[in-house]
């Protein structure tokens, strides 16, 4: 039996992100100029940093747990690019028996398996049986912080 | 030489990607208000389900071999198509766009092209999920011709290349004269009454006698189909001939106040896309129509033009004039099924002629409207609109609408474990 885990649901991205090139020639008619001046350089843009290939990149969230030792929980948000082609050990969003899911894949003897990252999902074979597709290949994972992941404290032991 | 690249089947395959499950099964997409079929999968062509037939005329074959369908979804298939072509931008030196899910490509200077060709095929169909078939030849028309062979036969891997006198033959009397690029059902009935079947006849008949039967575009297209380049790419940011807005209604209407709405909802989009291009409307065309598939009912199809002295995209002007040509041609006792506004004569806003008499403050209202689209970019959109826009809400129907992936997160269909 397959355990249905990290079950994903995929979005196109629209990476029109716009960077704002700081205009150096400042109008000042007095004082002193800006000793940052000759150093402007446009800020960091996260769109250009994880997405490399932007018309081929797609989100995706997670639901299920069966990838929580590799960092990947509930409600993450995925960057998947369609353009790389399947690697050995890359973390894929692949498509079987009607379902996204995210696995590491894993070609052994000529076979493909599917790899979870939590000891209590199976790993997987994948059969000819299988409708099965690589969809795309997980380049970054985005979690929002909250406070509920912080451990209980204080505990009986903190206080002294 | 040029290509001619094509997304297969394009809006269903902008559905299987998000869904892959609809691989292999019969799969349609259906028009605005989800009136007639306008994209099928491969399996429902063989199921014989024809291009535009309205959906109600096939409902028992749906249902009988479980044909999915689709409404259009055009915020995705929008976003599939601009990833498919920046893709192209990025391997062709110029491209043009030719349509939402097809470009012809500038190839020359390329070498290897059977292997570049191969290789931009799988390239795309790779990164987008889109199966795209590419058809290359000496001409604009030939390449149309290849790329039904590219999509026809699996051996040629997504890819034909007509390069070679012999080739060419051989693929003219394969192409069944209907199928010719600018050919269409009444000129292909003609020539078929002269016996001309097949793209080959075609390429064989004297200039002179194309130039009669069909004028100067026909003799533009015999030279293609013999080789001979006469269409070249066109610029990407050459002015617009028109545009236009039109939609059908989900439910037929015979009231006054619902054409009266929609036609100044279509003539607000067309302005605010005259605005956003930069041109100005020298006219605007109203029209409206029946439904012409129920053949029980009365029929009635007409349109009027209201021209303007001086060139406007100001959304009030033009509102008032396409309601101005709607009261023209409205006649009572009619189900009408489609309006739709065209905004004619296009000029940039910069060569603006202007009219002696002009009564407008032309500053004022340019002011006006760049504070409306100020105001309606914000969402949810249309914030401030002409108040006939509101008369009756004229609601679109499309009951089979996939999931908005493309803008909104709250979209995004919650899955679960």
């Amino acid at each position: 039996m397959i355990k249905k885990a990290n079950i994903i649901d995929l979005a196109p991205l629209s990476s029109t992100s716009k960077i704002k090139i700081p205009l150096a020639q400042t109008p000042i008619k007095a004082g002193f100029p800006s000793p940052a001046e000759d150093y402007l350089e446009p800020p960091i843009d996260l769109n250009q940093t994880l997405i490399r290939h932007p018309a081929s990149t797609f989100f995706g969230r997670v639901s299920g747990e069966s990838m929580c030792d590799a960092g990947i929980h509930e409600g993450d948000i995925l960057i998947i690019d369609k353009s790389l082609e399947p690697y050995n050990g890359a973390a894929a969003v692949c498509f079987i028996d009607g379902e996204f899911t995210l696995k590491f894949i894993r070609i052994f003897r000529r076979e493909v398996w599917l790899i979870p990252a939590n000891p209590s999902f199976p790993k997987l074979k994948v059969s000819a049986e299988n409708n099965f597709l690589i969809w795309g290949i997980v380049t970054y994972v985005i979690k929002k912080m909250t406070s509920s992941a912080m451990p209980p404290f204080p505990i009986k032991s903190d206080i002294k | 030489m040029i290509g001619l690249l094509d997304c297969n089947n394009f809006y269903v395959s902008c559905e299987r990607v998000f869904n892959p499950a609809l691989n292999g099964v019969p799969v349609v997409v259906l028009s605005n208000n989800d009136g007639c079929v306008i994209a099928r999968s491969n399996e429902a062509k063989a199921l014989g389900i024809e291009m535009g037939v309205p959906i109600f005329k096939i409902r028992a074959l749906v249902q009988q071999k479980n044909v999915r369908i689709f409404s259009s979804n055009y915020t995705l298939y929008g976003d599939m198509s601009a990833r498919v072509m920046s893709l192209l931008r990025t391997k062709v030196p110029q491209i043009e766009v030719y349509s939402i899910d097809e470009s012809f490509l500038d190839l020359n200077g390329i070498k290897n092209l059977e292997i570049f060709g191969r290789q931009l095929v799988a390239k795309i169909t790779r990164c987008t999920g889109i199966p795209v078939s590419l058809g290359i030849a000496t001409s604009k028309t030939l390449a149309k011709v290849a790329n039904k062979f590219a999509k026809k036969y699996k051996g040629y891997h997504g890819c034909c290349l007509i390069d070679s006198e012999e080739k060419r033959l051989v693929a003219l009397k394969r192409t069944n004269i209907e199928n010719v690029w600018g050919i269409g059902r009444r000129l292909s009935a003609k020539l078929k009454a002269e016996g001309i079947l097949n793209a080959y006849q075609f390429s064989l008949l004297p200039p002179a006698k194309v130039r009669q039967m069909m004028t100067v575009v026909g003799a533009r297209l015999w030279r293609e189909l013999n080789g001979e380049p006469c269409l070249f790419l066109s610029d990407e940011i050459e002015n617009k001939k028109q545009i236009c807005n039109a939609r059908s209604f989900g439910e037929m209407t015979q009231s006054l106040d619902d054409l009266s709405a929609a036609t100044a909802l279509h003539a607000t989009r067309c302005a605010e896309k005259l605005r956003q291009q930069n041109l100005c409307a020298g006219a605007v065309l109203t029209f409206i129509q029946t439904n012409r598939f129920r053949e029980d009912l009365p029929q009635y199809f007409n349109q009027a033009l209201v021209s303007f002295p001086t060139a406007t995209n100001d959304t009030l002007e033009i509102v008032k004039a396409a309601l101005q040509a709607l009261r023209q041609i409205f006649k009572t006792g009619y189900d009408y099924k489609k309006c739709g506004v065209l905004a004619l004569s296009l000029t940039p806003e910069a060569h603006l002629q202007g009219d002696l008499f002009d009564a407008k403050n032309r500053l004022k209202s340019a002011a006006l409207m760049s504070c409306l689209d100020k105001l309606n970019a914000q969402k949810p959109s249309c914030v401030v609109s002409a108040a006939t826009c509101h008369l009756e809400r004229t609601a679109l129907k499309s009951a089979y609408v996939s999931k908005h992936f493309t803008s909104d997160w709250k979209d995004i269909i919650q899955v679960k474990i």
